[in-house]
This record gives C-alpha cells, sequence and structure tokens, in this order.
C-alpha cells in the first residue's frame, strides 16, 4: 500500500516537472525561433536544384545524411539477427 | 484464430493493403513516406494473413527462408549503391556528382540513388516485420508440443 502511494507521487512529480517545461518552449513554427536559423534555409533553398527530389525529408535521410540512415538499416539487422538466434533455440 | 467473417474480409483486403504499402514506398521521393513505413504497411499486410489463416498457410506465402534471404538483400542493395557511387568515381553513398540520372522533378523515375536505396529499406523493414512475427508465433507453437 505504501509503495503504491510512493509510485505515485514520483510518478506525479516527474509528469508536472516535464509539463512545466513544455510550457516553457516557444510555440510551433515562429518566424523567430532559435532553430529557424541558416542552416534549414540552405536545405529548403537548394534541395530541389541538388537533389532533384519533391520530397525534402527524403533528399535529407537519404541524399545529405545517407551515412546516418546505413547506420540505422544496421541497427535494424543486428537487433533482428540477435533475436531470430536467440528465440531458435529451443 | 479460425473466424469465417475474419478469413474473408480479409481474403478481399490483404491485395489492395499490399498494393498501398507499395505506393508509400515507390513514391517516397515524390509525397511523404518512404521507405520505413512503406515497408512497415507491406509487413503488417503479411502479418494479418497470417493472423486470419493459420500458420502454415502464411509459410506457404512467405517461407522463413525467403523472408531471411529478402531482409539480407535490402541491405546489400543499399551498401551496393553506395560503393557503385566509389566505382563511378566519387564519394561513398553520392547522388548527383556521381551521374546518377537525375530526370525531371516530379516524375516516377527521378532522382538517382534515393529510388533505389528507398526500395532496398522498404524490402528490408517489411521481411524485418515478418521475421520476428514469424519467429514469436513458431516458438510459441513448438512450446505447446513439447509441453
Amino acid at each position: 500500500m505504501m509503495r503504491k502511494v510512493l509510485i505515485i507521487a514520483l510518478l506525479v512529480m516527474i509528469a508536472l516537472m516535464l509539463i512545466a517545461t513544455v510550457l516553457e518552449m516557444p510555440t510551433f513554427g515562429e518566424a523567430d525561433n532559435p532553430t529557424n536559423n541558416e542552416v534549414p534555409e540552405r536545405y529548403l533553398e537548394k534541395s530541389l536544384q541538388e537533389t532533384g527530389a519533391l520530397n525534402v525529408i527524403a533528399s535529407i535521410i537519404i541524399d545529405y545524411r545517407a551515412f546516418d540512415t546505413l547506420g540505422e538499416a544496421t541497427v535494424l539487422f543486428v537487433a533482428i539477427a540477435a533475436a531470430v538466434s536467440t528465440l531458435k533455440a529451443h | 484464430m479460425e473466424d469465417l467473417i475474419v478469413r474473408y474480409i480479409s481474403r478481399i483486403i490483404v491485395p489492395f493493403v499490399q498494393i498501398y504499402g507499395l505506393y508509400v514506398v515507390f513514391h517516397g521521393h515524390l509525397s511523404p513516406g518512404g521507405g520505413f513505413s512503406g515497408g512497415a504497411i507491406i509487413g503488417a499486410s503479411m502479418i494479418l494473413y497470417a493472423l486470419s489463416f493459420n500458420l502454415a498457410e502464411g509459410s506457404k506465402r512467405v517461407s522463413h527462408d525467403l523472408a531471411l534471404i529478402l531482409e539480407s538483400s535490402g541491405g546489400l542493395i543499399y551498401a551496393g549503391v553506395g560503393l557503385l557511387g566509389i566505382l563511378l568515381g566519387s564519394n561513398f553513398l553520392a547522388n548527383r556528382i556521381a551521374g546518377f540520372p537525375m530526370g525531371t522533378p516530379g516524375n516516377l523515375f527521378s532522382s538517382g540513388t534515393i529510388m533505389i536505396v528507398t526500395l532496398g529499406v522498404g524490402i528490408k523493414v517489411a521481411s524485418t516485420m515478418i521475421t520476428l512475427f514469424y519467429s514469436l508465433i513458431e516458438r510459441e507453437h513448438n512450446g505447446d508440443d513439447h509441453h
């Protein structure tokens, strides 16, 4: 009984801290956010000319940052290999 | 699970789900989607088929060996395209500067390596979902037989 009260109190504290952090953030998509500097501007202006894809997200994850996507595909493969080798040893 | 209505409806629905998944994979460079989400849709259609019928029917369509071969070839397509960039005289995983045909933006066959890589990632993710599902269900069936 005491453990349940402690668990609920801890979860409520963590939730309150997270909600207070989210309320401090700026509004999504405003023009003077700190994330609207020159980096996404360069990608948005030159993506169609340099890659020829209409989808900017696909051109970023497969053309500009293709090595990171290769690492992610490798992680998928290694996870499935580990899971299959564990589940087959009965 | 052997229900007549579920079998009847899923036999009708599975081709349409797979066509939608293929559309999301092929138009990865034109509309939102790409390799990961399209591969998840195709894998989910095979899981629906194996759930509504039994596992033996699902294994006849996509066997365990075929799923393993497809997953390895998906990863090899990705790395192979990167090495093709080196063979053509440029950097690893280069797109425009290595000489891949760009085409006009808006067509289906445009933008060089993006379409090939999206296909490889889609195949890989679909066979990942199928392999994981078959391993879990086979373990449960074999556990019932042994005990």
